[in-house]
């Protein structure tokens, strides 16, 4: 079975998925990508589908597995390089991509994840205190 | 062809793995491009094949693929059919509903597989197998 790559670029892990997956490639890298995280503490993940010619119901659930698993594991995840044709099959196919976020390219999926970052209201940043919570009506 | 793929006569492919449905959809690709699809039909009729394959892994325990060019008089297509032995579909129509699944899956692979073609046909028997057929026409 093949394993797809995943790199660890600052505090992004990339994956660049390059081979036509078989289902077992698909649960193997969930698990690797979990195992990456926790050991990288990284707080975002970029997937890159560039080369991926189509995406199936499958691999679209994985998508939507990994991204849950990270954000329990505190990490965002972004997909990027969806081509036109497999956007427009995912559409009627009925997947939904339920939690995904997406970018165009790798470069914009970067720039999503640090946007993200900065916004976590209770972050480790040194700069002050936890702002209290505003009290809702 | 560089591929090596003789369209003249339909090239089946045995699935018993995980492998045999990417070589499935290789060979979907391969033909597709072939009879000149366009990019978007060709990606649509590649994922109908990999969803029906798998079908015919997880569900069907294994059988075979036939991949052949079909020709109308007007239009050029390729038609793929699905076979297996089965325990079959108890009731066709439940499983051709969006959502519906008994294995575990998102139940989208019968119902997404019949809207990204042009003719969907499945013949199942319970306890004998199932039988999905599906053509995609060029435009």
């Amino acid at each position: 079975m093949e394993r797809v790559p995943i790199l660890k670029i600052g505090d992004i892990l990339l994956v660049s998925i390059q081979v036509d997956m078989s289902d077992q490639t698909a649960v193997a890298l969930q698990e690797d990508l979990a195992e990456r995280i926790v050991e990288t503490g990284c707080h975002g993940v970029i997937i890159d589908i560039t080369a991926l010619d189509i995406v199936d119901s499958f691999v679209g659930r994985m998508l939507s597995t990994i991204a849950s698993i990270s954000r329990v594991l505190d990490a965002e995840t972004v997909v990027v390089g969806m081509r036109p044709a497999v956007a427009i099959t995912l559409v009627e196919l009925g997947l939904s991509l339920n939690g995904i976020r997406t970018a165009l390219n790798v470069e914009r999926g970067m720039e999503l994840i640090a946007i993200e970052r900065a916004d976590e209201p209770y972050d480790e940043r040194d700069d002050g205190p936890i702002p209290e919570p505003t009290a809702s009506p | 062809m560089t591929s090596g793929v003789d369209l003249g006569r339909p090239q089946a492919q045995a699935v018993g793995s995980d492998e045999d449905v990417v070589r499935v959809r290789q060979l979907v690709r391969t033909v597709a491009v072939a009879v000149k699809l366009s990019l978007v039909d060709q990606t649509k009729v590649v994922t109908a094949a990999s969803e029906l394959a798998r079908n015919t892994l997880v569900y069907g325990g294994g059988g075979t693929v036939e991949v052949a060019v079909v020709d109308n008089g007007r239009r050029t297509g390729l038609r793929i059919v699905f076979v297996d032995s089965g325990p079959g579909i108890a009731d066709v129509d439940l499983a051709l509903t969006d959502g519906y699944t008994t294995g575990g899956g998102l139940g989208l692979g019968l119902s997404g597989a019949r809207r990204l073609v042009d003719e969907f046909d499945i013949q199942t028997t319970p306890g004998q197998g199932t039988r999905v057929t599906i053509t995609k026409w060029s435009r």
